[in-house]
């Protein structure tokens, strides 16, 4: 089995190795490691906390069930994170019975990559709030990414998962992830500005 | 000479750190150039270190709790004695 050290450097190979005999307890580890994690994954995708609530508990009972199957060739992380992506496609499918959710979608290349907002921020713009209110903040602004960039920017940038990692979860080509994910922060950014600029203060004073 | 629209395109890649040293310079010229792709490019910066500076939501203990009963159930459906020993509260 490949070594799956995670980023913080915690070396979680023998800890799967026990978990994969069925060791429960070496499971539940795992599960405190990652469950902050998935939680919010699938409060991003889904945009609700009982669909999250759902998700969470479904992505490790079938992590726990088919942990047989982790080839350990890709980080332990990477595959329950597959799994709660799925999850939560599937969830948003069953919501929106009438139309199918594609990731596949065609998007508009053109004019919405130009900003219209165009504002120097403060240098340390979250510090003018408080966790909770930023929290808030952060996610009132993903909830408004429409799901083909949602899906994308949570993987990439909250969850901070490669492009190749991302491109093969979501079944996209790693440009197709590039682009979206392009637009995603454009629009996050552009969103965020109202709280984020500096106060009193435009582009033509600053410079 | 780099357009604004030309910048734009290339954002990702300068923002991932995937140009060539060559493309960045000018990239980079252009920025000193132009205030507008300027606050663009610090913005987005900073819009991504915002987030990823988050740190994941704390799970209510409930569910915490709701999840490691349900694993071992499964657990013990294939070994009665399996997760005896388990605490369903956090350490």
């Amino acid at each position: 089995m490949a070594s799956t050290t995670s980023p913080a450097g915690f070396n979680e190979t023998p800890l799967v190795a026990q978990a994969r005999k069925g060791d429960l307890s070496a499971f539940t580890q795992l599960v405190e490691k990652y469950e902050g994690k998935i939680f919010r994954l699938a409060r991003h995708i889904t945009n609700s906390q009982e669909d999250a609530e759902d998700i969470l508990q479904e992505t490790f009972l079938k992590a726990y069930e088919h942990l047989g199957e982790f080839q350990g060739n890709s980080k332990f992380y990477t595959w329950i994170v597959r799994i709660a992506v799925n999850e939560s496609l599937m969830k948003l499918r069953k919501r929106k019975s009438d139309r199918t959710v594609s990731l596949d979608e065609q998007i508009d290349t053109g004019e919405d990559v130009i900003a219209r907002e165009i504002a120097v921020w403060e240098d340390n713009p979250e510090d003018q709030y408080s966790q909770t209110e930023l929290r808030e903040i952060l996610d009132e602004a993903v909830k408004s990414l429409p799901p083909i960039f949602r899906s994308v920017f949570v993987l990439r940038d909250i969850e901070e998962l490669s492009s190749e990692e991302t491109a093969e979860i979501l079944g996209l080509t790693v440009p197709a992830v590039k682009s979206r994910l392009l637009r995603a922060r454009l629009k996050l950014r552009e969103k965020l500005t109202r709280y984020f600029k500096r106060k009193g203060d435009d582009i033509f004073d600053y410079l | 000479m780099i357009t604004c629209k030309r910048f734009l395109e290339e954002l990702e890649a300068y923002l991932d750190e995937q140009t060539t040293p060559e493309l960045r310079t000018q990239l980079e010229h252009h920025l000193s150039e132009c205030p507008n792709c300027w606050v663009i490019t610090d913005t987005t910066k900073k819009t991504i270190k915002v987030y990823r500076g988050m740190d994941p939501y704390p799970i209510p203990c409930e569910l915490h709790n709701k999840l490691l009963v349900a694993l071992t159930r499964v657990a013990r459906s294939r070994n009665p004695a399996v997760g005896e020993e388990l605490e369903t509260h956090r350490p």
